[in-house]
């Protein structure tokens, strides 16, 4: 009997022990898609003829060298896991992953590409990811990057690994960048009476040679709201602070749990209503405007990463929006929300990513939600 | 494959001066700055436009012809070196700035362009592209991407892949796609980072869309001199351990010290053992923060000099020695090879002493140059051309040092590439498995490989090229590229 057999629940999740169970469960089913945390339930809901394999017994961290600023574990492990054991040496996930407190777990925020606020200083999970192991259709473990902070050796299938929905393979085991955490920060928070105003303010904030942390532009019934957080040495804080408000024209200061309590709220989507959706659109600032234009006022809005990404919830079903974003020119994917469609609006590179798909997945295996 | 026939159909598309097939103007194409190898194209192309790449691709896929795609030919592992009886397409004059957006610090650019032109047309409006190899100068975009070009700011600022948001390409078969666009963010995988990196093995990037950061305000330069290339290795640990995070942390041992003052008179201390460069760059309040930090560690880690550049002049010294410390090697020994290794930044002081006996055994001198904060070594193995068994003895220890880096844990190239230089060593770092599951991807894009043929996969029997002895490229001699 195969390991992975014994907990599986009427063929349709099973819950691999270990690395060999897993490689088993992708090679004895036709059809798999891997869940984590299933906190982001667009991506990671049953459906018909699929087999769900469940990574929470592929969880851990392997290996932690603070000094390196690297490390590799489980794709299965809890985000708030590393998180806690990446503290304790004064160091993070520079792009600030959201859903942790929900569960989120490494291999589904990589396979889903989702980063959060704090990703503006530095880069997103993209910019991180150093190197994986996933399952290929035939159960075994394939390597790609490395577990050290600079390697070109290679096709880089980790990083397509980002945002592929587990495509491509089964992501085992998953090797990141960590950096050390700044350790003081300060949010300013901005009212603006429209878009416009609020969009120039982030454009002087963007073209200044600040070193920010977040830029997020929360989209309100009249107007908006600009929060900036700094992060950095307490001793040259207050200095910049200033400076910033100077930028920005005024700005009241939030500072510690109030702070804390903002950021949380971002990375947890905790301003969705229960029940709706939710559609990540990667943006320039300057296409905030139209997009705006399409979606206001039945839409909640928030434009996070300095005008970078736009998080989208909507009350009602998304054909509308399909439509809207494909009009401009823009791409979705659904985070929460109905299964089994997470791309919406525009694709490109579609003929290159068919090549991928058929020369890593050829007979389909990997379903994509 | 009827040679005739598909020289013609390029005749057809190329005026004679930009179609070369005469011997003496196919020599400058033969290598690039692995100069120990040389092959002569059947051709070479000089496109204009980007419909002339398209193209020529298109011929060479029709008639099966190899191609190599080429921008200023600086690659250190062999990556632009031709294809006997293939195309070289030579992209220096698709050098355009398609587009600068200023307000949101994008940049769309042809191929062709220099890396630091891209910075130079964003410099008026504070901006810059942040990747820096020493190369920059003359190294281009589309040589950049395909290699994944590093640099000194590396652990900060991340690779090549990095700052590249969009690539419109056209691909071996002459299918031309849109990958990623203006963004940071993605929806779906990220094809754009898979392309980047790739070699030139699945296609031509015809248009390139980069991110452009604003320029740091503030630097602040230190240059510290030890007595032991291990106390400076130590030193590197101890500001990691600090919590700060140094734009740069460059290392140079004696031999390199002298070297780069030989050539530039860069003003370093003459009797270190090795040579630590620290910098932090950002908002100045922060900066300056920091550099409070910086300075307790270094007094600290045993340096018996430290000094902080004190103007932009002083900063641009220190920094010279460094960038031209490859080409400065020429001095002592016109014929190296140049390493690119790299190992867990905890494992260097072993990897070094590792070399340094290496080195003793092989009876070959070694100098280092390296990105001490990225592990990443550069190892310059000078040997004697003229012997006859030079090049091969200097091939066999920069193999040892190769599975050095995979023994320890680390990568057999962190920024130059595999080329044709290391393609022995990839399997040695990779698992059957992972190499099955490359060259599966490699087919599905390039059934014919056609496209950079022999680069990355070891055993395309056709492409090998015999290393021959040929000292420096003419434009090193000439101070215009420098190896990096």
């Amino acid at each position: 009997m195969e390991p992975h057999e014994a907990t599986m629940t009427a063929d349709v999740i099973c819950r691999p022990a270990d690395l060999d169970a897993l490689c088993a469960a992708v090679r004895d089913h036709e059809r798999v898609l891997a869940r984590g945390g299933g906190t982001k339930p667009a991506l990671s809901a049953p459906h018909a003829g699929v087999t769900i394999i469940e990574m929470s017994g592929l969880s851990g961290l392997l290996e932690y060298e603070p000094g390196e600023f690297t490390f590799t574990a489980l794709a299965g492990t809890p985000v708030r896991e590393v998180a806690a054991a990446l503290a304790i040496h004064g160091q993070y996930l520079p792009f600030d992953p959201p859903l942790v407190a929900q569960g989120a777990t490494l291999g589904g925020t990589v396979a889903a590409g989702l980063s959060g606020p704090g990703r503006y200083r530095y880069g997103g999970v993209r910019d991180f990811i150093l190197g994986v192991r996933f399952v290929n259709p035939t159960g075994e473990l394939v390597r790609s990057g490395g577990k050290v902070v600079k390697n070109a050796a290679g096709f880089d299938m980790s990083k397509l690994m980002v945002g592929s929905l587990g495509s491509f393979g089964v992501l085992a085991e998953i090797s990141f960048k960590v950096f050390p955490r700044l350790p003081a920060t300060a949010t300013l928070r901005q009212q603006h009476p429209t878009l416009e105003d609020a969009l120039e303010a982030l454009y002087r904030l963007t073209a200044a040679p600040l070193d920010l942390d977040a830029i997020d532009l929360v989209m309100e019934d009249e107007g908006a709201v600009l929060l900036t957080r700094l992060a950095g040495l307490p001793d040259a804080l207050p200095d910049r602070i200033a400076r910033v408000r100077t930028v920005l024209g005024g700005g009241e200061t939030v500072e510690g749990e109030a702070e804390l309590a903002l950021w949380d709220s971002a990375r947890a989507f905790a301003w969705i209503p229960e029940g709706w959706s939710l559609v990540k659109v990667p943006l320039t600032p300057g296409r905030i405007a139209a997009l705006e234009a399409g979606v206001a006022p039945a839409a909640l809005r928030r434009y996070s990463a300095g005008g970078q990404v736009g998080w989208l919830a909507f009350a009602d079903d998304l054909m509308a929006v399909d439509a809207m974003l494909n009009a401009a020119g823009l791409s979705g994917l659904v985070i929460f929300g109905p299964p089994g469609r997470p791309h919406i609006g525009r694709r490109n590179g579609e003929p290159f990513a068919r090549r991928l798909k058929q020369a890593l997945d050829p007979a389909g295996k990997f379903v994509e939600a | 494959m009827n040679e005739t026939a598909w020289i013609t159909e390029l005749a057809a598309i190329y005026p004679a001066d930009r179609l070369l097939l005469q011997p003496a103007q196919l020599a400058p194409y033969e290598s690039d700055a692995l100069t120990a190898y040389r092959t002569r194209p059947a051709a070479v192309v000089i496109p204009e436009t980007q419909d002339e790449v398209i193209e020529a691709v298109r011929v060479c896929a029709r008639h099966g012809v190899p191609f190599v795609a080429r921008g200023s030919g600086t690659s250190l592992s062999g990556g632009s070196l031709p294809i006997k009886d293939g195309l070289m397409i030579a992209l220096n004059r698709l050098n355009r700035v398609v587009r600068l957006d200023p307000r949101e610090r994008i940049v769309v650019v042809e191929p062709g362009i220099a890396n630091l032109d891209v910075s130079k047309a964003a410099a008026s409006h504070g901006l810059y592209f942040a990747p820096d190899p020493s190369s920059q100068p003359v190294s281009t975009i589309g040589g950049n991407l395909a290699f994944n070009a590093g640099g000194a700011h590396c652990l900060k600022y991340g690779m090549t892949s990095n700052h590249v948001l969009g690539i419109k390409a056209v691909l071996p078969d002459g299918e031309v796609v849109q990958l990623g666009g203006e963004s940071m963010e993605n929806a779906g995988a990220d094809l754009v980072g898979m392309f980047v990196g790739s070699e030139g093995l699945f296609g031509i990037a015809l248009e390139v869309t980069l991110r452009l950061m604003p320029k740091p305000e503030k630097y602040r330069t230190v240059l510290a001199a030890y007595h032991s290339l291990e106390t400076a290795g130590n030193a590197v640990a101890q500001v990691i351990a600090s919590g700060l995070l140094p734009g740069a942390m460059e290392i140079m041992d004696r031999l390199a010290i002298k070297a780069a003052e030989m050539a530039v008179n860069a003003g370093y201390p003459q009797d270190a053992a090795a040579l630590l460069i620290v910098e932090l760059d950002g908002e100045t309040q922060q900066v300056e923060a920091e550099f409070i930090h910086l300075m307790a560690v270094m007094e600290a880690s045993g340096a018996y000099e430290v000094r902080v550049a004190q103007d932009e002049a002083e900063r641009l010294r220190i920094w010279k020695g460094r960038k031209s410390a490859f080409s400065a090697v020429g001095r002592l020994s016109p014929d190296y090879l140049v390493n690119d290794g790299v190992v867990p930044r905890g494992r260097l002081g072993e990897a070094l002493g590792e070399i340094e006996r290496m080195s003793a055994r092989y009876g070959l001198q070694v100098a280092n140059v390296f990105h001490a904060g990225d592990g990443n070594l550069h190892p310059l193995i000078m040997y004697p051309a003229h012997e006859p068994d030079g090049f091969a003895r200097a091939e066999g220890l920069a193999g040892e040092i190769l599975d050095l880096c995979i023994r320890l844990g680390g990568s057999i190239t962190g920024e130059h590439g595999v080329g044709v230089e290391k393609r022995a060593y990839l399997p040695r770092m990779f698992s059957e498995t992972d190499m099955t599951a490359m060259r599966q991807v490699r087919l599905a894009i390039d059934p014919q490989e056609i496209a950079n043929r022999g680069k990355m996969f070891p055993g395309d029997a056709d492409a090998e090229a015999a290393p021959v002895h040929t000292g420096p490229h003419p434009l090193e001699v000439a101070g215009v590229i420098s190896r990096e």
